[in-house]
């Protein structure tokens, strides 16, 4: 039986055509990647050697020592307290504002029979990716400008990020909830702000909630390290140091996030 | 909805219906049943929350130093309006873009380095972690030493992924100075982290009967991972790391800022020469770079799922 | 090679829940080169009895040896090359969904290779003509290159089932290997197994519910609640114990009625022992 079938094949032995081409498809991909890997390591100018440099590796071990000793001076420790109460409410009124804008702007951004016309889809859309693209650290850096050092530009930073970032996500949630109910009211004739209020947001509200409760975690790391470049928190801490990395008393109050 | 009240009016009903009549007096109710109560009884619990919601909120509304009202002073308006407006035209000389397109190719080199350096972290110490590459846990029981190693590391991932990558660029920069060196170790440090984690993580939660097997009949440790355990993982693994080169990307320009060199830095320099042309210029770019990542990276996973 | 089991008993995996023994303390002597089938209701150990052979179970009580050779006194390193030398094939065939057949085959040389020519043979299978002939004496060849997800759940078991015929390993511990397969592929497969473990001169254990092709070997054991029944040879498998052995669960007694006399005389020869 097993003869029949054989002969029919050919060359069993060797590699098909189709298997032969597609291996040959994915070496190509593998080295394209390897180029861009080999290029990126050789047009950068690390500096590798500076790390064997003596006194480099004496700051990196200093560093490191003094991180596992942190300061318990009671000043400090209170200074350190009020930045991360601050970290923590930058990142909860950022958050909040955010799920706010979000949902507004998720509305017109959902595509879908009924949802609004193509062109304010197209630009809500638009607009979300714009402000999710951009990292909250540049939001704050372009902010700061507007509103000064501190915590504010900071929160709002967070705000107009997460409002990208949410937005998305509410919309695809809107998207996807089951149509049953928006569908009888309109067929009423209800118009849509009444129909989504009533009979799509309270399918959606547990997964908007968490959603935002996942983004809020997030951040309060973001918010953390907001500081960095003037935007308050326990991150303005870290990098206002007057002598960072090399005094005694570097602490680990990142971990406190 | 209407509250039931006696000046309900009669729609015409058909005949025998008596739902309406019964809604008019409680007293036709029928006995034992509760009657339900004319005030709505979540009311109380939401109220109370949302005071609190907002009570909370003041304090840190205060904390946040929250003043929308800051943004409309006339100096700060001046300011923010002069940067605003300098922002069309955004600047498109050739000197500028070249340098421009010079320094996203940085921003990306310094993602792409710093992902392979993470890649070389997260592989062994993924593998290292798996349980499913146990011998010693092949009748049952892993032993003491096998499993204090691999929850070692286990936490080494974590801590790892846990220090944001600024931090260590910061640590990095008084080390090493300002440019890109700082930036490729702490992006390949926490990526490391991040992408060791969920390596391992996919490889405990896909099916491992073919890898037992394997295990089960002699095979080697890494043989038993090729053969037994990547085929199914791969393109979950891949898919993963393809999205978080994508991330990178983004946390390179970031790390600009504290002078990891790339677009990040420089548009930190203009910033702080109110130079809003060449802001919009290098926004507009980063925008495009992000899109056009997100679209690679969408279209290789697909290609990989 | 020559296996000992002396009141060896086993207990139920932790992680299955089941408590109280698997397998009672059972005493048995398999010969090298002897081919058994064990047979019996579903619970009554047969896997269990296969795991604790492959040393993927620890007994609870009792001592298991191998050639003389305790392998639970080993260190884990030992035990470990101890393995290589028996070969485990589970009722679900071990095969990654995305992976092709003739790597999937190639699999069973895997203790034998460097980690460099495994990595090469994933890149280019390193062997195909022995792939090619050991899927070829399951009639699976035309199977070769074909990926393990498209195939049949019956070319899934006689791929998995071909690994036999590249493995070392001197004792085959195969689990119902016929549960995917019809009639009359049940007996190709089972006349193919049987007669590569004789040419290789490896000891054969196989669990079967198919009692008609359980008679075809020359030894037979029979399992129930852990406990063993009888050990007998296949020719004195009488229906009086078949059904006292699979009392209640009588639906899971296949192929119950002998074989036709044909088939018969052909097994009886591809299924001699020396």
């Amino acid at each position: 039986m097993s003869d029949a079938r054989t002969k029919g094949l050919g060359d069993i032995g060797a590699m098909p055509g189709d298997l032969r081409r597609s291996r040959f498809s994915a070496a190509l991909m593998a080295l394209a990647l390897l180029v861009l890997v080999v290029s990126s390591f050789t047009s950068l100018d690390l500096q590798w050697s500076k790390f064997a440099d003596d006194q480099a590796e004496q700051r990196m071990l200093k560093f490191f020592s003094e991180l596992l000793s942190p300061s318990m001076d009671s000043r400090f420790l209170k200074n350190t307290t009020v930045a991360a109460l601050e970290t923590l409410a930058m990142s909860a009124v950022g958050t909040l504002l955010a799920a706010v804008a979000g949902l507004l702007f998720a509305l017109p951004a959902t595509q879908g029979a009924g949802m609004g016309r193509a062109a304010i889809c197209g630009a809500a859309r638009f607009v979300l990716n714009a402000l999710r693209s951009i990292p909250e650290l540049v939001w704050a850096a372009l902010l700061i400008i507007a509103a000064g050092l501190g915590p504010f530009a900071g929160t709002l930073a967070l705000a107009l990020h997460t409002t990208g970032v949410l937005g998305r996500l509410f919309a695809e949630a809107i998207e996807n909830a089951p149509g049953g109910p928006a569908l009888t009211l309109q067929t009423q004739g209800i118009p849509g702000g009444r129909v989504f209020l009533y009979a799509t947001l309270p399918q959606i509200v547990p997964q908007l909630l968490s959603y935002s409760l996942y983004r809020w975690e997030n951040n309060l790391r973001a918010a953390a390290v907001m500081g960095v470049v003037g935007g308050g928190g326990l991150g303005a801490l870290l990098s206002f140091h007057p002598r960072f990395s090399i005094s005694p008393p570097v602490e680990r109050d990142w971990r406190r996030i | 909805m209407q509250p039931p009240s006696h000046g309900l009016r009669r729609q015409t009903t058909p005949p025998g219906f008596h739902g309406a009549e019964a809604l008019t007096t409680a007293s036709t109710q029928p006995a034992g049943r509760i009657q339900p109560a004319n005030r709505d009884p979540a009311w109380m619990g939401r109220l109370f929350w949302a005071c609190a919601g907002v009570a909370l909120l003041l304090p840190a509304l205060i904390a946040t130093e929250f003043k929308p009202w800051i943004l409309f002073e006339p100096d700060s308006l001046r300011v923010s309006a002069q940067f605003a407006a300098d922002f069309f035209p955004p600047k498109v000389e050739p000197a500028f873009l070249t340098m421009i397109a010079r320094e996203t190719w940085r921003t990306v080199a310094i993602a792409t380095a710093g992902l392979a350096l993470g890649l070389l972290i997260a592989i062994p110490l993924a593998v290292v972690s798996t349980t499913v590459l146990s011998v010693s846990a092949i009748p049952g029981r892993m032993h003491a030493w096998p499993l204090i190693v691999r929850q070692t590391v286990r936490v080494v991932l974590i801590v790892l992924r846990s220090v944001p990558e600024l931090v260590w660029a910061l640590v990095f920069v008084r080390v090493v100075g300002l440019g890109p060196t700082a930036g490729v170790l702490a992006i390949a440090l926490t990526y490391g982290g991040m992408l060791g984690k969920v390596f391992s993580e996919i490889l405990e939660s896909d099916d491992r009967h073919a890898a037992q097997s394997l295990l089960r009949n002699g095979a080697g440790r890494l043989q038993t991972l090729l053969f037994g355990a990547l085929p199914q993982s791969a393109a979950e693994l891949t898919s993963y790391t393809v999205y978080r080169w994508e991330c990178a990307i983004r946390s390179s320009a970031v790390l600009g800022f504290v002078g990891a060199g790339g677009l990040g830095q420089q548009m930190d320099n203009s910033m702080k020469m109110f130079n809003g042309s060449e802001v919009a210029a290098m926004l507009t770019v980063f925008f495009v770079l992000v899109a056009i990542s997100d679209a690679v990276s969408a279209r290789l996973r697909s290609m990989l799922g | 090679m020559r296996v000992v089991l002396d009141r060896v008993a086993v207990r139920h995996p932790a992680a299955s829940g089941r408590p109280g023994p698997a397998l009672r303390p059972l005493s048995l002597t398999i010969e090298r080169g002897e081919q058994l089938a064990v047979v019996g209701p579903s619970g009554a150990g047969k896997t269990t009895l296969l795991h604790a052979l492959a040393c993927a179970l620890p007994p609870s009580a009792g001592l298991l040896r191998f050639d003389e050779i305790d392998p639970w006194s080993l260190p884990t390193r030992r035990l470990h090359r101890q393995r290589s030398k028996l070969f485990l094939a589970p009722q679900v065939p071990p095969l990654p969904p995305r992976q092709r057949v003739v790597t999937a085959v190639l699999a069973a040389r895997l203790p034998q290779w460097s980690l460099a020519t495994a990595l090469r043979s994933l890149v280019y299978p390193a062997d195909i003509p022995a792939a090619r002939f050991a899927l070829a004496q399951f009639d699976v060849e035309h199977k070769l290159w074909a990926r393990v997800d498209r195939l049949s759940g019956g070319e899934r078991q006689r791929v998995a089932l071909s690994r036999t015929a590249l493995t070392a390993a001197t004792l085959w511990l195969v689990d119902e290997p016929l549960s995917s397969l019809d009639p009359t592929r049940s007996v190709q497969a089972i006349d193919a197994l049987t007669r590569l473990a004789r040419e290789r001169g490896a000891t054969l254990i196989v669990t079967l519910h198919q009692v008609g092709v359980a008679r075809l070997f020359p030894r037979v054991l029979g399992l129930r609640d852990g406990l063993l029944q009888f050990d007998v040879s296949g020719t004195d498998l009488s229906e009086e114990r078949l059904r006292a052995l699979y009392a209640q669960h009588e639906d899971e007694l296949l192929n119950a009625a002998p074989l036709p006399r044909v088939a018969q005389a052909d097994h009886a020869s591809g299924l001699s022992w020396r």
